[in-house]
């Protein structure tokens, strides 16, 4: 149990330097450094499909930001800083905070999962029949092909979206056409 | 208290989202937040001294085709890990657009300060 304590706090201190750097090459590696403790984290609460997704899409991610920030990072942030702004915001979250804990200390303890409270729950369903119905070993990809193959069919789709909307914006033919004066 | 952990994770990246000037460090908050709820999700489902949910061949029964009671009472919840799943590789594909817009803007006005494109050029 002591494990998620100690990968969780580590998280935490890696989001702290990442948001407080100055660097934003850093503050990239130190997100990084936050996937990987994620990574180990679905290791060790018995996910070892979200683990391996988890490390790929970290690399591209890594790849993406180290993109987006290479020889760009000479931006400083100049101008007064809004202290009234800032300390309204921490404020409120902090009290966000406190509120969400309340609500979590109305949540089973963890490490009982909540599923096996409930008899007929969709989950119980999938770990009893998921090998006869489907003929898959493993329950996740089970439910991610044939139970709920739509919600895969939706995925797609939306990162379809996405990258068309990528491609869009960073096309550089528009660009030039924009800028004739008259078209 | 490991879910009020998670929950102090999301906050940060809500505080960063929020507080924070730097386009690249708003998208960074965003990805914090992502974490932090992807991470939640499948901690919901964990057991104590659970399995993982992949069964072997010793825990199934081919005559009378029934999955064996230690797996059934001891692997942790399969449900969040697909919709997790699904959900990591969404992030991924939102952060490219949202990177792509940084570049673009980065192009346009020479930085990622958001006080200094907030006005208009046409």
């Amino acid at each position: 149990m002591y494990i998620f304590y100690f990968l969780l706090i580590f998280m935490i201190i890696a989001a702290i330097i990442a948001i407080e750097t100055k660097n934003l090459l850093s503050s990239v590696i130190c997100i990084s450094a936050l996937g990987f403790g994620a990574s180990l984290m679905f290791l060790f609460l018995r996910a070892p499909d979200i683990a391996i997704t988890q490390i790929v899409v970290d690399i591209l991610a890594l790849i993406i930001l180290i993109r987006s920030t290479i020889s760009r990072d000479l931006t400083f942030i100049s101008g007064d800083k809004e202290f009234f702004g800032t300390v309204v915001s921490v404020v409120i979250i902090f009290i966000i905070f406190l509120a969400g804990v309340k609500v979590f200390e109305t949540l089973p303890d963890f490490g009982t999962a909540i599923f096996a409270r409930v008899p007929n729950a969709a989950s119980q369903t999938y770990i009893k029949e998921g090998l006869e119905k489907t003929g898959a070993a493993n329950i996740v990809s089970s439910v991610i092909l044939d139970y709920r193959a739509y919600d895969t069919l939706g995925e797609a789709t939306v990162l379809f979206t996405a990258i068309i909307g990528a491609t869009v914006i960073l096309r550089k033919k528009a660009k030039k056409l924009l800028e004739e004066p008259d078209l | 208290m490991p879910y009020a952990l998670c929950f102090l994770l999301f906050m940060l990246g809500l505080y960063c989202a929020v507080v924070k000037k730097n386009m690249v460090k708003i998208v960074i908050g965003i990805l914090i937040m992502e974490y932090a709820v992807n991470l939640f999700l499948v901690m919901l489902g964990f057991r104590v001294g659970g399995i993982a949910p992949i069964i072997d061949r010793a825990q199934y029964d081919p005559v009378i085709q029934q999955v064996a009671a230690g797996f059934v009472n001891n692997s942790v919840d399969p449900l969040p890990q697909a919709l997790v799943l699904t959900s990591i590789v969404i992030s991924l594909g939102s952060l490219a657009l949202m990177i792509s817009i940084c570049i673009r803007t980065y192009e346009k006005y020479g930085t990622f300060d958001i006080t200094q494109i907030r006005r208009l050029k046409g």
